[in-house]
């Protein structure tokens, strides 16, 4: 239940962070931030990737300890060393890839972290309390579903539900934003307006200038481990967060000039009724017809599960399909292995690196000749050239305007933009001719997508067929000559991207008929 | 085939499933929390020695139950310090703790092979005692076997309605998430461990108590990792495995049986059926159903900074 909102004029900070420094091996993440957290407030704490935000967070939340520094609870020191001493104070968090357990059911997911939860469990009891909490602050959702069962909207629904009735009164929200499609995050600042005025605080991590000039009060900038700045609302302009996000200004865009002649080439690619086998929860793509020109970049829009990873899958040939036929260059390549599919000149950024792009134990220079050790083989593959992969690979990342901090970590040591920079580097290394790239600048700051987006247009200039997956509909808005959206596996609009807006793609992201 | 004989594959299948279904349900919570415990045979074989030979020299089979029961949650302790604390690898940790196991039964139990002990009274199922004796005898069973069925449901109801079972569950699934609630992951394992291993040595108790009454060396034949199986075959459910420890002993039972009813079949073959219906639970129920397997299965927890 809501407390009694603090109504005197000046209200105390809920949460005061004083100092806090944390140091891993090789960075100082967090050096002697302070930071002041209001009840009734939103508080956005923005900043590039590796500035320090998550890592301030989850000294806050008990998920790491400080290495100096204090923490005072409504002015009172206090002794945060586990996520179980952060509930107690009343602080809960929702991690950037949720924390909810896919098998469970919503009331399981909620149960798990009621702080009075009964020895023995009573569900209807539970699910009554998470009825009375979700009509209150328009959270609706099924307590007997399963979480694996629901969308991202829903997922983050449910993260916040755990979180009321667990009776956080400071929310933590790791880049809430991230996944949501336009409308669902509409939908998240309506909530969190609601939260705000019954007496909540919220700490929100973004790196989206436009969220945080819409739904922040007090605006918190961390550059390098430091804190830049804190500003109100009334005094944040976009240029002035820039000015604290960065210490040099960012260089635009060069989007050459159009160069697509289209239908007088032979396509790259073409997908003709592209059909594949749906399994358990995935989805299986129906009736895909797609056609790939060189020098041209197709956006493909979508929330994610709705066949993205399977288009991609069945372009590079990790996923069979069960109708159709796939043609590259003009060659029929249905049945073409992975390899020869590479071999053609098709470069592929997966939706996950970690899982799909890299073995996390090899070093980074291992990775980086992982996808091209026929090219550095000698005597017939009894020895690897290292010396050449060392100059490509620091060849490609100063071309890409990337930095890796060493070529000889294992890559499991990378953080998630620098591991990201570092597929992109050797996707993109080798002028493909086709380049498949999922959410090609999730989790990179604004320097990296800027590099990232350019060294694309780049690679389009060249004559490069590109298929952009990405849920970041400004970027695809940005990129593309021509945007297809993806809803349930099925092709559901082909536009211009001069002929359609957010609104109307957003809507077709998520089923709704336009 | 005679009535008499149906009804004896019954009788016996229900005596050689207890101590399956018992060693079962303790793998179910082992696994629900995260780990698979491959060492459950040779904590069967201590427990199952232990047992017998506490028995045989105190002469009451209470206190060997008891003893067997506690040989099996310390041999999951060693267990659990090896895979919890420790952090090494589960299938490794249980096929050492099964080959210690094996030659430490065989040192238990060295001098009590072919010994006799007081068993376990048997009781006739009320309402069977007019029957006739080849009948009635055929029906009468110890306390751990009228236990049994009452402790899967017990264990489903630890597991499914109370918050030790749901932070259970939720360590198996993610530890992460799990410590992120304010639990203690490698406690709840130990715990998980603990109460998997009297369970087990209930199972081994009942195997050389009550039902073979006698010990001899690796008496237990591959039962820890029949259950190790049957919990796949019950998808992680105490419920389910009632049915696939019956399916499992019915097995065993027939092909004693066979032997007994002098099939021209070689003895050697007839051995294989329960293990061959093993190979064929797992081909029919591998992997294309909906899994179930708890997510972090195998997985080892190693806290946060």
């Amino acid at each position: 239940m809501p407390a009694t909102p603090t109504s005197h004029a000046l209200p105390g900070p809920m949460v005061s962070m004083r100092g806090i420094t944390k140091a891993f091996p090789g960075v100082l993440a967090n050096d002697g931030i302070d930071l002041d957290i209001y009840p009734s407030d939103v508080h956005a704490l923005l900043g590039e990737n590796g500035a320090g935000k998550s890592t301030l967070v989850k000294i806050l939340y008990g998920f790491y300890r400080a290495d100096s520094g204090s923490v005072l609870l409504n002015g009172q020191p206090v002794r945060i060393q586990s996520p179980a001493d952060a509930r107690k104070f009343q602080i809960g968090m929702v991690f950037q890839d949720f924390n909810l357990i896919p098998a469970f059911s919503v009331a399981e997911n909620i149960a798990l972290f009621l702080p009075d939860l009964k020895p023995v469990i009573h569900p209807k009891e539970i699910d009554h309390r998470i009825e009375e909490i979700s009509t209150r602050y328009d959270l609706q959702v099924n307590p007997h579903a399963l979480v694996s069962q629901l969308s991202i909207g829903e997922q983050q629904k449910v993260e916040i539900l755990k979180l009321l009735l667990s009776n956080a009164r400071l929310f933590i929200l790791d880049e809430p934003t991230r996944v949501l499609a336009p409308h669902e995050i509409k939908a998240l600042f309506g909530v969190l307006e609601n939260l705000r005025k019954d007496g909540y605080a919220i700490l929100l991590i973004t790196h989206k200038l436009n969220e945080v000039l819409e739904c922040a009060d007090r605006i918190s900038v961390l550059r390098t481990g430091r804190l830049a700045g804190t500003l109100t609302r009334r005094e944040a302009s976009e240029e002035k967060l820039i000015a604290f996000m960065f210490e040099k200004s960012l260089a635009g865009l060069n989007r050459h000039a159009h160069a697509a002649a289209r239908s007088d080439r032979p396509p790259i690619l073409r997908l003709t009724n592209i059909a594949t086998h749906s399994l358990g929860a995935q989805v299986g793509l129906e009736d895909i017809n797609l056609d790939i020109y060189p020098h041209e970049i197709v956006g493909v829009a979508g929330v994610s599960g709705n066949g993205q990873k399977e288009l991609g899958d069945v372009i590079l040939g990790l996923q069979k399909c069960s109708q159709g036929h796939k043609e590259l260059f003009g060659q029929e390549a249905t049945s073409w292995s992975i390899g020869r599919v590479r071999q053609s000149g098709v470069a592929f950024v997966p939706e996950n690196p970690l899982q799909m792009a890299v073995t996390p134990y090899l070093s980074v220079l291992e990775n980086m000749a992982l996808t091209r050790s026929r090219l550095y083989a000698r005597l017939g593959g009894l020895r690897v050239d290292w010396g050449a992969v060392q100059a490509d690979a620091r060849e490609s990342f100063v071309r890409f305007g990337f930095s890796v901090p060493s070529l000889f970590v294992p890559v499991r040591s990378l953080s998630g933009g620098n591991l990201q920079r570092m597929t992109i580097a050797r996707e993109l290394a080798f002028d493909p001719k086709l380049i498949v790239g999922s959410y090609l600048t999730r989790g990179l700051d604004l320097q990296s997508t800027l590099s990232a987006r350019q060294a694309l247009l780049d690679a389009r200039q060249a004559g490069a067929g590109i298929l952009l997956i990405s849920e970041d509909l400004e970027e695809l808005f940005t990129l593309s000559d021509r945007l297809i959206v993806l809803s349930r596996g099925r092709i559901v609009g082909s536009f211009l991207p001069t002929e359609t807006d957010n609104y109307t793609v957003g809507r077709l992201m998520t089923g709704a008929k336009v | 085939m005679s009535l008499l004989a149906v009804l004896g594959v019954i009788s016996s299948a229900i005596y050689s499933g207890t101590s399956l279904l018992y060693t079962t349900l303790g793998e179910v919570i082992d696994e629900r929390a995260g780990i698979v415990n491959l060492g459950l045979e040779g904590v069967l074989l201590v427990s199952a020695s232990l047992g017998f030979a506490v028995t045989k020299t105190t002469g009451s089979p209470y206190l060997g139950i008891l003893a067997a029961v506690l040989a099996g949650g310390l041999m999951n302790m060693v267990f659990g310090y090896l895979v919890i604390t420790r952090q090494a690898n589960q299938l490794a940790s249980g096929l050492a703790v099964m080959f210690f196991g094996y030659g430490l039964s065989a040192l238990i139990g060295k001098s009590f092979v072919g010994a006799k002990i007081n068993p376990l009274p048997r009781y006739v199922l009320p309402g069977l005692s007019r029957l006739p004796l080849v009948f009635s005898s055929l029906f009468k069973f110890d306390f751990l076997i009228f236990l049994v069925v009452p402790m899967a449901v017990l264990i489903w109801w630890l597991l499914y309605r109370t918050r030790w079972g749901l932070g259970l569950r939720a360590v198996g699934e993610n530890a992460d998430t799990a410590f992120a609630s304010g639990r203690n992951p490698k406690r709840i394992r130990y715990q998980a461990l603990l109460v998997g291993g009297l369970l087990a040595g209930l199972g081994a108790a009942h195997l050389t108590i009550a039902y073979t009454m006698a010990w001899s060396e690796y008496m237990t034949a591959g039962r820890g990792f029949i259950a190790v199986a049957l919990v796949i075959f019950s998808n992680w459910d105490p419920l389910r495995a009632i049915a696939g420890a019956l399916i499992f002993s019915a097995a065993v039972a027939f092909q004693l049986l066979l032997q007994s009813s002098g099939a021209q079949v070689s003895p050697f073959l007839l051995n294989t059926i329960p293990y061959l219906l093993t190979i064929l639970v797992l081909i029919v129920w591998g992997g294309n159903r909906k899994q179930s397997a708890p997510a972090s299965l195998g997985r080892i927890y190693l806290g946060s900074e």
